[in-house]
């Protein structure tokens, strides 16, 4: 089959590859019709994260037909069409019960390795690193899904892959990042970062029950669509400056809660954001986490700062004072999609969003690496790439 | 502590301690006046208190080899007591030149035996590992009871055979291709809290272990606490190396019990693409020669 596979930082290549095969009793084999590229996979593009090995297949955000299922699946049948969740939760240890999937304790058989850098083991992901499993990634033609009987979600006729492909990662995440704020009437939620996840934790937001949602960022064509499609009010931080609007447009209190929907690459320019890149260059610091010290310092007294950027090692600077000091509540994690697919799955079905706006290029798995380059750039005015591997 | 791993020699030398050191306090006297120095029957209740409590060290001390060599600092002193009480001229030195000789010898067979087993503690490994697993109790002692399970979990495991009623043959993956094997008996066995093991005379390396099961709080499950200990081939380089080459037990260990998890929580070991490979591969499906009935599917 082909495969989208990851031979380098900024070194793609789409190869022929065996087809996978049922390695476990619980696994399934899905035909993927539909493919995303995520704001996430763009860290891996960019060689910021380690434990990737030349040849790993990428990719998260996949949907298709069950072509094989192992002989404990009995929930799924041949020719089900499902989109997979990109966290592998086993379903049965703790953390799964207590609905926190994306700490599964079983799904990561390189537990020992992500261990020695965070301390203990989150789930694995598909197509993530070694760190994080090891598993084949979403972006080819088939993808072995492991846990079928418990991840994916059957979807059921009358919707096409675009209006739900995104139950996969970015909608769940999204909508994570505005449950975490713990949204109460009248609350102004101030997110960083207008990409995907940035839309849909605004439109998410306005579903909890926020009064208002500011928007951040520095592209006019991202923040049009906060506008347009979320009804976000939009703040380019090129522009203004993003601390002194917060305190303006909320009557000087700060936003009740803000969201950091941008993570560890961060963009900054000026002297600030030449300090962390040039850390990050000679390994000083792993992550760039501007975004993040601008959402804290914003963030009015006793709000919460939730997390959904991802960050993958450490940190420099970090207003721990302010956190301190001002009670400010901090909420993070990879988004535990299995608690919100059959949540906002209904909420599609029921016509209160169509996740489709995001999708602004289709383009074939062939053309995987142009697709990273473009997204990467914010070429072409481009927000998210749907990949069609048949 | 009370170690069943602890040799003879050990346990020899600590009671032998014990017998002398209460031979000396009861009957100071005599003793004294049978070495040859019947003035200092006082001085003989000190060293008897001494003697005893180098022999309950010998007995309970994690590291008999340290407490052997206390038996040695023990001698030493006796044979300043005795060569300063050739000086005296109070002391019958007929009997003290014979007590004075064996006092040699026994402080040469201390200094030889605090060498063997301060070697054997150097040359000793001990591993621990505790995992929380989301069954009760009952289930997971039941699970680790029947060793036909291990092959499940423990990936060096090759065979297990069931040799008697508490015994049982174990062959085992070492580095190199090659095996070792070793036969195991059953030396503790209390329903749902301790199973406790060890290999007997003439394994190729000498092990011991036990596990321990303790309702974890809060309904999570079962606190499972593994505790190896073994003598590796090469001394701790040895295992040192082997840790490098991801073959050392203590790893292992680690690495079983999360399978352990993984079989009793999910019902298999869990795999992905690259884990199914020994080493370094690339997050892809396995090409078709992967699957032949020759290579070897490690897990």
């Amino acid at each position: 089959m082909k495969a989208n596979c990851w031979m380098g930082p900024k070194n793609l290549e789409v190869r022929e590859v065996p087809d996978p095969k049922i390695l476990n009793q619980r696994d399934a084999i899905v035909k993927i019709t539909s493919t995303a590229i995520c704001g996430s996979d763009l860290h891996l593009y960019n060689g910021f994260i380690p434990a990737m090995e030349p040849g790993d297949i990428l990719g998260h955000e996949f949907m298709g037909e069950v072509v094989e299922a192992g002989s404990e699946v009995k929930n799924l049948k041949v020719g089900d069409r499902v989109v997979v969740p990109f966290p592998i939760a086993c379903g049965s240890c703790w953390n799964c019960q207590q609905g926190m999937y994306s700490l599964c304790e079983n799904s990561n058989p390189n537990a020992w390795m992500a261990e020695k850098l965070m301390g203990y083991s989150p789930a694995g992901i598909f197509g993530y690193t070694h760190l994080l499993g090891g598993y084949a990634g979403g972006q080819a033609e088939f993808a072995r899904v492991p846990f079928a009987d418990f991840g994916p979600i059957r979807i059921e006729d009358g919707f096409t892959d675009e209006q739900v492909l995104f139950l996969s990662d970015v909608f769940p995440t999204g909508y994570m990042a505005a449950d975490l704020c713990d949204i109460q009437p009248g609350d102004t939620i101030a997110v960083w970062g207008c990409g995907p996840i940035g839309l849909f934790a605004i439109r998410s937001a306005y579903m909890l029950g926020a009064e208002r949602v500011i928007a951040i960022d520095r592209f006019p064509y991202r923040l049009e669509m906060a506008r347009e499609k979320c009804c976000a009010e939009p703040l380019n931080y090129e522009e203004v400056n993003v601390l002194e609007a917060l305190k303006e447009m909320t009557g000087g209190r700060g936003p009740d809660a803000c969201i950091d929907a941008v993570g560890m690459e961060a963009h900054k320019p000026g002297l600030l954001g030449m300090y962390d890149r040039g850390k990050q260059a000679i390994k000083l610091e792993t992550d760039r986490p501007h975004a993040l010290r601008e959402a804290i310092l914003a963030c009015r007294n006793g709000g919460t700062v939730s997390v959904i950027g991802v960050y993958s090692g450490f940190i420099d600077k970090f207003p721990m004072g302010a956190v301190m000091n001002r009670s400010l509540t901090i909420k993070s994690g990879q988004a535990h999609v299995h608690r919100y697919l059959r949540p906002l799955m209904n909420r599609i079905a029921g016509g209160e969003i169509d996740p489709e706006f995001i999708v602004t290029h289709t383009m074939s798995l062939d053309e995987a690496p142009e697709a990273y380059e473009m997204f990467m750039n914010k070429e072409d005015d481009c927000v998210k790439v749907v990949l069609k591997p048949h | 502590m009370w170690n069943q791993g602890r040799s003879r020699l050990a346990r020899g030398l600590g009671w032998f301690s014990i017998g002398l050191g209460l031979v000396e306090i009861v009957a100071p006297g005599r003793t004294a006046r049978w070495i040859g120095v019947p003035k200092s029957r006082n001085l003989l209740r000190f060293f008897g208190m001494r003697e005893i409590a180098s022999g309950v060290i010998l007995l309970l001390h994690h590291k008999p080899g340290e407490a052997a060599w206390l038996r040695v600092a023990g001698d030493a002193v006796d044979l300043s007591f005795l060569g300063a009480s050739h000086l005296s001229r109070s002391t019958d030195k007929y009997r003290l030149g014979i007590a004075t000789a064996t006092v040699g010898a026994v402080t040469a067979l201390d200094i030889t035996s605090a060498l063997v087993l301060s070697h054997r503690d150097r040359g000793r490994i001990v591993r621990t590992h505790t995992i929380t697993i989301n069954r009760p109790v009952e289930d997971v002692y039941r699970f680790w009871s029947n060793f036909e399970n291990f092959s499940r979990f423990m990936s060096h495991v090759e065979s297990i055979r069931i040799t008697g009623e508490k015994r049982s043959h174990w062959t085992v993956r070492a580095p190199a291709g090659r095996t070792v094997e070793w036969e195991a008996e059953i030396t503790e066995d209390r329903e749902n809290e301790k199973i406790a093991w060890r290999s007997l005379k003439g394994a190729d390396i000498d092990n011991s272990g036990q596990v321990e099961f303790f309702p974890a709080p809060g309904g999570r499950g079962t606190e499972v606490r593994v505790r190896i200990e073994y003598y590796p081939p090469g001394g701790a380089l040895g295992a040192a190396l082997a840790g490098l080459l991801g073959e050392e037990p203590g790893t292992q260990l680690k690495g079983d019990l999360y399978r352990l998890k993984q079989v009793m929580e999910t019902g298999e070991v869990v795999h992905s693409d690259a884990s199914i490979h020994m080493g370094l591969h690339p997050a892809s499906p396995p090409p078709e020669s992967f699957w032949n009935p020759q290579s070897r599917y490690t897990h």
